[in-house]
């Protein structure tokens, strides 16, 4: 690669060349070996010059020195050619003194940082297999039939696998669903079963009924999996799987109190809608008609409720049910008690509704006590309601709300992953399939595989059939950009994908475990086997490496530490300390373009290199900067712990954990460990990052000048 | 691919009226339009993205923190957009507006108006233009507090980065003093509206919410105190690029907040303003007291409501805010606000249902948690200039029902019957939370490519 032909572009444009010497900074280039231009502004017209030096075949790597590279994409993107960009704008121009020795020093090194990012980067070839496009749906219910049905309706082939002796799930047992549209006042039929039909009649859907996946295993494009049918095992291969295997009413053993387990005509509202469904509205005591229902809704925030946390549904599900009451019996009473009635959005129109029904007492209250007389009345004695400070009920039937636990919360796989990192989802604590669930709800921690419906979070039906077919775009999509060897979310289009000079593998499986997204399995030597479609291209595994194996053909532990190793340390001055900044790409990197967005300053002491994410840090990097003389290193990664911020999900943790190694290391060197600082920085905090950088830069001065400077 | 992604898109009526085109065309480019393009845009469909304002992001680009995890809403931006950057599958026009619809399910012809923005692509981002410019504009992306020059960034992460003028505030060609100092020829200040045609397959209605004009709240105080602002100047006064860098204080006077009181249902499920639950309202103060927590370890939320909603997992978001002793709540409503003239603050009379008392509380600052109305209602209420979406419902929907019906209920939400090729997403369906809009936007952009698939198998 030493004979590759650079061309360095140096911009002078947006005051650029009024901060800094850029004829200095082209001359440097030249020197470098490289191809030196400039121009008053290359995103414009110049641009031309740089397609016209590769389209020739003097440049076959490009090192643009201008803005940041979250700037002008489009327009750098330069066919036949890597392209690097050196950000002389945002973060040396607009963010540091001008004209003064050290912004030219910064401006010098991050060149010579690129120049030597370019030299050794090589284009990433992709890997490209034979893919099979089907999808697998796990799970028949509301969201299973309708992830189905969206992926087969755009020409993929569907295998959907229920336990069940037919489709529909829970769905198909209840009497109503909640209403859909507008007016949003009466209870609508339920529709599963129609769906359920449709699909049966489309020709390229397989159903598999009382049938259970066994196994799954591959990669994405090319999943081997084992369904177990009645007749027996069957194996197909798919492209992607959607886990809609939907949810589990909550254990009810604490709701013991209101007498759920104990009284006979206190039940749950489960088994109210397969009673409503067959038309009873009955005492399960003696079978006389019910005439005063009570629905009960224990909200999370009660310390005794028996969820975990707040019914999404059901303050909806009691409304429904009251409704089902006045329907099945019209001189029946129905009460509900409340702590906060949870109908958002449109529902409200209902709550409302239901509030026009005289026969339905909907009141905040709580029930304090629950007793039965001799022919099972239930005595029930109530505070805070509309009925005064206290009162006494007697009641044919109280329906205690059930909680919906995701199947996915018990441990028990649907999936059967033949996976080295366990057999199902990464879960959150509420059992949830783990993902940044607020902006990228549907990428899970497994590659190719997005869960849908309840199994996801806690919904309603409408909901559900909605995100099935959310969760088969994402399935579709994932064969899609693994049949083109590119990365999914969230470095979309990535075809790089890290190697593994085995040789020297001691197999540590360290990367194994530390891969957020279980891309790795061991082989039999237990050496580490890269699924690459799994990958997400994070270099978390880069980072876990103690021997350095793991590299992408353009992100490597040998690219980072050259350019480390290209910054010129001074010497014996005091004054001119350097700190090395790896800073993470999607938040701490914006973040310091947004700093000299606004013009903020912060020290020009500090060399910023940005990295996939903070958990990609080798820490033979920072035994690199400390041994090569920087006086001090600054992580700044994401957020980590439980409102973790990173997009890799588990990056910023790990690399806490590895910090504490480092320490250690830096005291074999006998290097006090205040010169390694991790700092959490999120893409907003720009407006703080000038004082904590400062702040950094103060502390390391304190500690005083690298010993080992100059060895 | 390539092949298939070079030819639906062209402003050329006459080409291939019977071809089916593989775009997708999306009306509003906040989280839902964004994320029905790029998710639409990474299954192999073309995605275009028609956004009224000059930037994309829409709501949540003028969000300090999301609720539950207190994350800003542009990491996740930054991401979608760099999705955007990086493929060219997805265009986007900003500062345009829909005027028609036209064609069939598989082959719409929309004509899209795109008003001037006087700066074209050469546009750097160096802010000279702004350091000379004599004009002065309300800073719109601020709700009013503060002003920007009428050459302007949106905001300083603005996506596309590209200034625009206010032709409002500028005198365009009598001045032109920017015009001398954009050293890059990126001002043209006779830059007119020009209309496109683009042909697509599907259709998604994504135009979002705007926060219910709390004016039109009689008992409130809004427009008449200073100090009672909506739960969307909060969270602009809460952020680092807002008009008050973060800090906050009395709009009236500067001074920091000592206590805070939070007003839910601020026009939502009252028939006379919104007859709905705005949904995100109750974690919305919840998430904002925490701001003001964070500012000033002395200050006080309290949080009038009928009832806090905070569904499912948001429950532990709840839990841990409210386990603040700084932070207390009362349920029930607000009977006046008045102002306190000797000491300057506010004056909240209230009731309080669970002890059947009236109370009376002082506080510094009220803050409305004001509801989300539809973008597509024909009222016009919040002073910025907004046109787009009342267009699209003006015009649009009469002809869009001659190529597939797009309904609207009578709260001007979408009717939740999927139209055959229109479909729509994100707050256009209902007030949801940012992490609901992304899924059923998600939803439908599938739904977009199943029409594609009905109309090219039709």
């Amino acid at each position: 690669m030493a004979s590759k032909k650079l061309g360095a572009y140096i911009c002078s444009g947006c005051v650029i060349a009024d901060a800094v010497d850029t004829e200095q900074l082209a001359a440097a280039a030249s020197q470098a070996g490289c191809l030196a231009r400039k121009s008053p502004a290359f995103c414009l017209e110049d641009a031309r010059l740089i397609r016209d030096d590769v389209a020739q075949g003097a440049v076959e790597a490009v090192v643009i020195a201008a803005c940041s590279p979250r700037v002008n994409t489009d327009v750098f993107r330069i066919p036949g050619a890597t392209v690097e960009r050196v950000n002389l704008r945002e973060q040396v121009a607009w963010s540091h003194p001008p004209n003064h020795p050290e912004t030219q020093d910064l401006a010098a090194d991050y060149l010579r940082m690129g120049i030597e990012r370019a030299r050794r980067v090589a284009r990433p070839e992709p890997y490209v297999q034979a893919n099979t496009r089907a999808v697998l749906v796990v799970g028949g219910g509301v969201a299973g039939v309708s992830a189905a049905l969206s992926a087969a309706r755009c020409g993929f082939r569907v295998v959907i696998v229920e336990r069940q002796s037919e489709l529909g799930g829970w769905a198909s047992h209840f009497y109503r669903q909640f209403p859909k549209r507008f007016p949003y006042q009466a209870p609508q039929e339920i529709t599963v079963a129609d769906q359920a039909r449709q699909l049966g009649a489309l020709p390229n859907v397989t159903i598999h009924l009382s049938s259970k996946v066994e196994s799954a295993e591959g990669e994405p494009g090319q999943f081997k999996v084992v369904v177990r049918t009645a007749e027996g095992t069957i194996e197909d291969t798919v492209g992607a799987i959607v886990a809609a295997t939907g949810w589990q009413p909550t254990a009810t053993a604490k709701c013991e109190r209101y007498g759920l387990g104990v009284y006979p005509n206190v039940t749950t509202s489960l088994e109210f809608e397969g009673m409503a469904k067959r038309g009873e509205l009955i005492r399960p005591s003696d079978r006389r008609p019910a005439r005063r229902v009570l629905f009960l809704l224990c909200d999370g925030r009660d310390d005794d409720a028996h969820l975990p946390y707040g019914g999404n549904v059901s303050s909806l599900v009691a409304l429904k049910q009251a409704l089902y009451v006045r329907e099945l019996r019209p001189d029946a009473l129905a009460y509900v008690f409340y702590g906060d009635m949870q109908t958002p959005g449109q529902y409200e129109y209902f709550y409302r509704s239901v509030q026009g029904d005289p026969g339905v007492l909907l009141s905040q209250g709580q029930v304090e006590r629950v007793a039965e007389d001799r022919e099972h009345n239930l005595i029930v004695e109530v505070s805070d309601t509309a009925l005064g400070p206290g009162a006494t009920l007697e009641i044919d039937l109280i329906v205690l709300a059930a909680g919906m636990t995701p199947s996915t919360a018990d441990g028990e796989s649907a999936l059967g992953l033949r996976y080295l990192q366990g057999e199902g989802l990464p879960v959150t604590k509420f059992g949830f399939a783990d993902s940044n669930f607020v902006c990228f709800p549907y990428e899970t921690r497994r590659t190719g595989i997005y869960s849908a419906g309840a199994a996801r979070q806690a919904m309603d039906m409408a909901a559900a059939a909605r995100d099935g077919r959310a969760a088969a775009l994402k399935a579709m999509q994932s064969i899609e950009k693994s049949s083109a060897g590119q990365a999914v979310h969230p470095r979309v289009g990535d075809m790089s994908y890290p190697a593994f000079f085995m040789q020297k593998c001691t197999s540590c499986g360290r990367c194994t475990q530390e891969c957020p997204f279980g891309a790795l399995e061991l082989n039999e030597k237990r050496n580490p086997v890269l699924n690459p479609n799994r990958c997400r291209r994070c270099g978390i595994c880069m980072g876990a490496c103690p021997v350095q194996i793991i590299s992408f053909a353009d992100y490597s532990v040998d690219i980072l530490s050259t350019m480390i190793t290209s910054v010129e340390i001074p010497e014996g001055d005091a004054d001119k300390p350097r700190i090395l900044a790896l800073a993470c790409e999607n938040d701490a990197y914006p973040a310091l373009d947004m700093a000299g967005i606004n013009r903020l300053e912060y020290p020009a002491s500090i060399r910023v290199i940005p990295v996939r994410c903070i958990g990609s840090v080798n820490s033979v990097l920072i035994t690199d900067a400390v041994s090569r003389g920087f006086d001090g290193v600054a992580l700044l990664g994401c957020k980590s712990g439980e409102d973790y911020q990173c997009h890799f999900i588990q990056g910023s943790e790990l690399l806490e954990k590895r910090m504490a190694n480092m320490r250690e290391t830096l005291g074999r060197l006998m290097l006090e460990p205040e010169r390694v600082q991790v700092v959490e920085v999120a893409i907003s905090d720009y407006d703080k990052l000038p004082s904590v950088l400062a702040e950094l830069a103060e502390t390391i001065r304190q500690v005083g000048p690298n010993p080992m400077k100059g060895f | 691919m390539a092949a298939q992604a070079q030819s639906p898109v062209s402003a050329d009526r006459s080409a291939g009226a019977a071809e089916v085109s593989r775009a997708i065309l999306i009306v509003g480019g906040g989280i839902a339009g964004i994320t029905a393009a790029v998710e639409a845009a990474e299954a192999g469909y073309e995605s275009i993205i028609i956004e009224k304002e000059p930037y994309l992001g829409g709501r949540v680009a003028q969000l300090y923190k999301y609720f539950p995890k207190l994350c800003p809403p542009y990491c996740g931006l930054e991401i979608n957009f760099r999705r955007i950057k990086d493929n060219p599958k997805i265009r986007f026009f900003t500062m345009a507006q829909v005027e028609t619809v036209g064609g069939a399910p598989g082959n719409f012809e929309v004509r899209v108006l795109i008003r001037p923005r006087y700066v074209n692509d050469r546009c750097t981002a160096c802010n000279a233009c702004v350091a000379v410019c004599p004009a002065e504009r309300p800073d719109a992306f601020n709700f009013g507090l503060g002003k920007t020059k009428a050459i302007y960034r949106p905001h300083d992460m603005a996506f596309p980065m590209k200034y625009a003028i206010d032709d409002d505030a500028c005198s365009l060609s009598e001045c032109a003093r920017c015009v001398e100092v954009c050293e890059y020829g990126a001002i043209d200040l006779k830059m007119e509206p020009r209309a496109i045609v683009l042909r697509a397959g599907a259709i998604i209605i994504a135009t979002g919410w705007k926060p219910y004009d709390a004016s039109r709240i009689d008992n409130l105080g809004f427009g008449k105190y200073a100090d009672v602002i909506t739960n969307v100047m909060m969270e602009r006064m809460a952020a680092p690029n807002g008009p008050t860098h973060g800090r906050i204080v009395r709009p009236s006077d500067g001074a920091p907040v000592e206590s805070a009181a939070f007003v839910q249902c601020a026009g939502s499920r009252d028939q006379n303003h919104l007859g709905y639950c705005s949904t995100i309202c109750c974690l919305a103060s919840l998430k904002q007291a925490v701001y003001l927590r964070e500012r000033n370890p002395n200050a006080h939320a309290h949080i009038f409501y009928i009832d806090l909603r905070t569904p499912g997992t948001y429950e532990f978001f709840a839990k841990k805010v409210l386990s603040d002793p700084f932070v207390t709540v009362q349920k029930g409503k607000i009977a006046k606000v008045a102002l306190d003239p000797q000491s300057g603050r506010l004056v909240v009379e209230a009731e309080d249902i669970l002890s059947a008392r009236k109370t009376n509380l002082k506080v510094d600052l009220l803050v409305l948690a004001t509801g989300m109305e539809s973008s597509l209602s024909e009222s016009r209420n919040n002073g910025a200039r907004r046109p787009g979406s009342e267009s699209l419902r003006r015009e649009t929907a009469p002809s869009a029902l001659q190529a597939g019906p797009f309904r609207v209920d009578q709260d001007w939400f979408a009717g939740a019957e999927p139209q055959d090729g229109i479909f729509a997403a994100g707050c256009a369906r209902g007030p949801f939370d940012v992490a609901t809009s992304v899924q059923d936007a998600t939803a439908a952009a599938a739904m977009a490519i199943e029409a594609l698939a009905r109309a090219a198998g039709s």
